[in-house]
């Protein structure tokens, strides 16, 4: 049957700890500049870790600018293009406890590659209501697309190998800020 | 932990990691049901076929429901009016179906052992459905589910199970399912239906109501099964109703103020119910329904959307 996954060493370190941190303060600026301030503004991240930076923004934008915005989380497993090469699936479920109808959704998720991930999220969040717009926020953006996306907002801009693979490590899962680029073992 | 079974036949043949994957997978799937557009792509180009030999309102229209909302293709196909009527075998007519490549075929039957022919004969997942007085896997789960989110856990609760329990499919997967999860189960009814033996899964039994129904956290009615039974194993229904009914009264007497009433449906209403019981502010029937369709999504969704389905 199917071989067991390869397994990765780290190769180089992309951000550290402030490095990562600035990336989204830059973020959340930008996010305040092109949407002129917070009004009408949601987030919405994409499980585990995409939710993790959304919860962060949201943070930092209630310090520069005083407001509250609501945080989602959405699970698109239903929605993937590939359930038939991945084998039993699982389900985590979406929780976004507020009406995305007439707003702006800023979509969050930690690493965009080929765009499929994306793509499958702007169906579910579709499915959801008819948000006014949907932008997209992304802390790695490490080339390789297979669809038509772009993404508003990029913490980094990083060129990899389609066998390397790029880790976000997040304190709140892996007890640190880090993000890194791995390669396989057997190079 | 990943769903590896082509089939879903019995709670017996589970473990206790299977049955939390398949409760988990139903209690995310819930939130489909409060959407303004309660459809997602999940098993969009899957064909899922009802093949009813009994008689269902509720079980059927679930399945269906829960295939529509994952964008299955659901197609129903009831023993009346069809082919059985005609003299075809079960296994020729399943073998018809088969020929037209569905991806799941769900299955009740008045025999115990059917889904577990089709899926010997099937190369598509099977899905037991009720058969026979054997098991009704799909039940003991939205079961689980309700009482998992109405008191927060499962392990170490209490469950009694009253009724006609030799005839039900419904005890008996309920009772393969909370042994593996922790949980403790007493069933109690007229000697004439509980079955001999029964210690033997595990389970305490009660021969009067007011024991039976002590100290539990969940009372599981169950109806009498006019359908299967032989004449003679109770008196009448009102002697039935007599000894065995649940009413406000003995609830108030005998069990906790906290209890869950939960019965699998169709309630005889002032049989094993009263309409005060099964109306009132312990039930949760219609929770159950509401389950039964979160839990329907789930075990399609595992069946049809893993590599394992119609290969």
């Amino acid at each position: 049957m199917s071989s067991s996954p390869p397994k990765f060493r780290e190769k180089a370190e992309v951000l550290d700890e402030s490095a990562l941190d600035r990336a989204l303060t830059r973020i959340a600026h930008e996010i305040l500049e092109k949407n002129d301030g917070a009004k009408d503004l949601t987030f919405v991240g994409l499980r585990t870790r995409g939710v993790t930076l959304a919860q962060r923004l949201a943070q930092k934008i209630t310090r520069i600018d005083g407001t509250t915005v609501p945080v989602g989380t959405l699970d698109i497993t239903l929605y993937r293009d590939d359930l038939d090469m991945r084998g039993a699936p699982v389900v985590r479920g979406t929780d976004i406890p507020f009406s995305i109808k007439g707003k702006t959704v800023v979509l969050v998720d930690d690493v965009l590659f080929t765009g499929r991930t994306i793509r499958a999220a702007l169906d579910a969040l579709i499915d959801l209501g008819r948000p006014r717009m949907i932008q997209l926020a992304i802390l790695v953006d490490r080339g390789h697309r297979e669809l038509p996306i772009r993404p508003d907002y990029v913490g980094k801009n990083l060129p990899t190998s389609r066998r390397e693979s790029v880790a976000v490590r997040m304190r709140e899962h892996d007890g640190e800020d880090r993000v890194v680029i791995e390669e396989p073992e057997d190079a | 932990m990943a769903w590896t079974r082509k089939d879903l036949l019995a709670m017996r043949d589970l473990d206790a990691a299977e049955i939390t994957l398949l409760i988990d997978t139903a209690a995310s799937l819930e939130e489909i049901a409060t959407r303004e557009i309660k459809k997602v792509p999940a098993l969009r180009g899957k064909t899922v076929v009802n093949l009813f030999y009994e008689a269902s309102t509720r079980t059927r229209t679930s399945f269906e429901i829960a295939g529509k909302w994952l964008s299955a293709d659901v197609i129903n196909f009831s023993a009346s009016g069809s082919s059985t009527a005609k003299g075809e075998s079960f296994i020729d007519t399943a073998k018809n179906i088969a020929a037209m490549s569905p991806d799941v075929v769900v299955v009740r039957h008045s025999s115990a052992g059917a889904a577990a022919i089709l899926a010997r004969e099937l190369k598509c997942g099977v899905v037991n459905a009720g058969d026979g007085a054997h098991e009704h896997p799909t039940q003991a789960l939205l079961d689980l589910l309700t009482i998992r989110e109405k008191k927060g856990h499962l392990d170490g609760l209490h469950v009694a199970i009253v009724g006609d329990i030799a005839h039900s499919r419904v005890a008996r997967s309920n009772i393969h399912g909370m042994r593996k999860l922790g949980m403790t189960v007493t069933v109690a009814g007229p000697p004439t239906l509980i079955p001999p033996h029964i210690q033997e899964l595990g389970v305490k039994v009660a021969y009067r109501l007011e024991d039976a129904i002590r100290d539990v956290d969940v009372i599981m009615m169950l109806r009498l099964q006019h359908e299967r039974m032989t004449p003679g194993l109770i008196p009448s229904s009102r002697e039935y109703s007599h000894y065995w009914g649940l009413t406000l009264d003995r609830l108030a007497a005998h069990a906790r103020p906290d209890v869950l009433i939960m019965h699998p449906g169709p309630v005889n209403r002032g049989v094993e119910l009263s309409p005060e019981v099964a109306d009132g502010p312990y039930s949760v029937i219609l929770d159950q329904v509401a389950k039964g369709v979160a839990v329907r999504m789930g075990v399609l969704f595992l069946l049809a959307g893993s590599r394992n389905a119609g290969d």
